[in-house]
C-alpha cells in the first residue's frame, strides 16, 4: 500500500484500546512521517464516527520535542484520530540521571539542627536526628533512624504515596505532598517509637505503627519492584 | 601558640560573660597566661564583671583601626601579676566597626603571648557572632536548662559545625537549680546533652553568690567556698585536659545522681 519499491516503515494494528502504530527506527524521519501520513490517509475515511486513540511506538529512536510535535500534527490532521501516547525505548542521559536521582535513596549522616534545611531529590535516609526548628524535605519518602522533632516534608513535588518513618516520631509538623498535620498541643511521653506517617483515604496524615507499611505501601519493597 | 576559645550561646542572658570571666580567672589561677577578649562592641560588660572598667583607656576598635598597639589596649588584672589580661570592647561604636578578617588577625597576634585567649561572644547570630568566631579554634556553648536557651544553642551549634577551622563545640549548662531538677520541673541534663549531642564540658549550679561577686567586680572563682566557683575551676581543669568528674548537684542525692552523671561523662 505504501511506496512501491520501498519496504514499509510503518505497521499498524488495531486493538481494544485503539490503533497502535509501530514505526521503523532506522529510516530517515521525514520519510517515516510521509509514510505515516500516506498510511493513515488510505486507511481512514472521512465519515463521522467515534474518536480513536492512537498509540505510537517509535522503537529505538529518540524524538526531540519538535519531531514529536510534527508526528502529532500528522496524526491530528486526520479526523477522529487522537494521539494517546508516544513511546520510545530510549531517553537522553540527562533524563535518565534525573530519573535515577528521583528514585534513589540518599543517605545523610547528620543532625539537622534548628534553622537548618536538608532538601534531597529521591528518598531520604537520615542517620541522625531532626531537632526542633530543623526541616527535612524529600521528593520521595523520608526515613529517619534517629528522632524526628522538627518538620519533615515528604513527596515534596506532589507524591501523595510518600511516607515518613522515624525511630522516634515527635515532629512539630508533618507534611506529605500538599497535606499538612501538626503535633497535638499536649505533650505525651508514651509511644512515638518506630512510627510512620502516611496519607489515608480521607486525605489526612495518619501516624501509625511502622509495621503497617508493608500492607499500606507494598511497593516500598524495592528489590521486588520491576522497572 | 595559644588556644583561642570562643564562648557563645545564641540566646542572651545565659551567662556567657560570667563564664568567660570565671573561666579566664580559673585558668590564671592554675598558672596559665590568659587574655580575655570582649567582642560585644557597643554593649560591653566583661570589664565590669572583672572590675576593670575604670582602667580602660583604649579598646578593641582602637587596636583594629590602628590608633594604638595591642599592648597599650590590654588591661592587666593586678590580682594575677602578669597572667590575666583583658582586651575591652568599644562602647561608642557598633558591631560593624570590625570585620571577621580583622578579628582573625587580632587573635593571631595575641596567640604569640598567651596560653589561652577567651573570646566573649555577643548574643545573636549576626555580625558580632561572625567576628567572635572568626579567630577561634574551639567553641564553648553555654546554655541554661530552658527550652528557649536549648533551642538557640542548637541553632548556634549548627552554625559552628559549618566552621571548618574549628574543633567540635563543647557544652556548659549554666544555672541549674537542683530542687527543680529533682521535681522534674526543669529539663534534665541527660536530656539536654542527648538533644544537642555534643560533649558536656561542665554544669554550674545556680548560685546567688555569682551575682553578688559579679556586682563587686570579683569573679566568683576567687571565692573558694562557693559551689559555682568549684564548678568553674573543674571546667578549667577539664580544658587543660584533666579528667574531673562532674560535681554532684545535691548532697542527699549524691550517690544515685552522681554515679549517673559520672557514667555519662566517662562514656564520651
Amino acid at each position: 500500500m505504501a511506496g512501491k519499491e520501498k519496504r514499509p516503515y510503518v505497521s499498524m494494528k488495531g486493538t481494544k484500546e485503539g490503533l497502535t502504530l509501530h514505526l521503523d527506527d532506522t529510516c530517515a524521519y521525514d520519510e517515516l512521517l510521509k509514510q505515516v501520513d500516506e498510511l493513515l490517509t488510505t486507511t481512514t475515511r472521512d465519515e463521522e464516527g467515534p474518536l480513536v486513540a492512537v498509540h505510537v511506538h517509535v522503537g529505538n529512536r529518540y524524538l526531540t520535542r519538535e519531531q514529536e510535535e510534527r508526528l502529532r500534527d500528522v496524526i491530528r490532521t486526520k479526523k477522529h484520530l487522537i494521539v494517546h501516547s508516544i513511546v520510545s525505548n530510549v531517553m537522553t542521559k540527562q533524563e535518565a540521571l534525573e530519573w535515577k536521582k528521583k528514585n534513589e535513596i540518599v543517605s545523610v549522616a547528620k543532625i539537622i539542627r534548628s534553622g537548618q534545611v536538608l532538601h534531597v531529590d529521591g528518598d531520604l535516609l537520615l542517620i541522625g536526628d531532626v531537632n526542633p526548628g530543623g526541616t527535612v524535605i524529600a521528593t520521595g519518602n523520608i526515613f529517619i533512624l534517629g528522632a524526628l522533632r522538627g518538620i519533615a516534608h515528604a513527596g515534596y513535588e506532589g507524591n501523595r504515596q510518600a511516607i515518613i518513618a522515624a525511630s522516634v516520631m515527635k515532629p512539630t509538623q508533618l507534611r506529605i505532598s500538599d497535606v499538612m498535620n501538626r503535633a497535638p498541643d499536649y505533650r505525651s511521653d508514651e509511644g512515638n517509637e518506630m512510627e510512620c506517617a502516611y496519607i489515608d483515604e480521607h486525605d489526612q496524615i495518619v501516624v501509625d505503627r511502622l509495621q503497617l507499611l508493608m500492607h499500606l505501601r507494598p511497593n516500598l519493597t524495592r528489590l521486588e519492584r520491576s522497572f | 601558640m595559644g588556644e583561642a576559645i570562643v564562648i557563645t550561646s545564641g540566646k542572651g542572658g545565659v551567662g556567657k560573660t560570667t563564664t568567660t570571666a570565671n573561666l579566664g580567672t580559673a585558668l590564671a589561677l592554675l598558672g596559665k597566661r590568659v587574655c580575655l577578649v570582649d567582642t560585644d562592641i557597643g554593649l560591653r560588660n566583661l570589664d565590669v564583671i572583672m572590675g576593670l572598667e575604670n582602667r580602660i583607656i583604649y579598646d578593641l576598635v582602637d587596636v583594629v583601626e590602628g590608633r594604638c598597639t595591642i599592648q597599650k589596649a590590654l588591661v592587666k588584672d593586678k590580682r594575677f601579676e602578669d597572667r590575666l589580661y583583658l582586651l575591652p570592647a568599644a562602647q561608642t561604636s557598633d558591631k560593624s566597626a570590625v570585620t571577621p578578617e580583622q578579628m582573625k588577625q587580632l587573635i593571631d597576634d595575641l596567640r604569640q603571648d598567651y596560653d589561652y585567649i577567651l573570646i566573649d561572644c555577643p548574643a545573636g547570630i549576626e555580625q558580632g557572632y561572625k567576628n567572635a568566631v572568626a579567630g577561634a579554634d574551639e567553641a564553648i556553648v553555654v546554655t541554661t536548662p530552658d527550652i528557649s536557651a536549648v533551642r538557640d544553642a542548637d541553632r548556634i551549634i549548627g552554625l559552628l559545625e559549618k566552621e571548618e577551622h574549628m574543633k567540635r563545640p563543647r557544652l556548659i549548662i549554666n544555672r541549674i537549680r537542683s530542687h527543680m531538677l529533682k521535681n522534674h520541673d526543669m529539663l534534665d541534663i541527660d536530656e539536654i546533652v542527648m538533644h544537642l549531642s555534643i560533649d558536656l564540658l561542665g554544669i554550674i549550679v545556680d548560685d546567688e553568690h555569682v551575682i553578688k561577686a559579679s556586682n563587686n567586680g570579683e569573679p566568683i572563682v576567687l571565692d573558694p567556698n562557693s559551689k559555682a566557683s568549684l564548678a568553674y575551676r573543674n571546667i578549667a581543669r577539664r580544658l587543660l585536659g584533666e579528667s574531673v568528674p562532674l560535681m554532684s548537684l545535691d548532697d542527699e542525692e549524691q550517690k544515685g545522681f552522681f554515679s549517673k552523671i559520672k557514667k555519662l561523662f566517662s562514656a564520651r
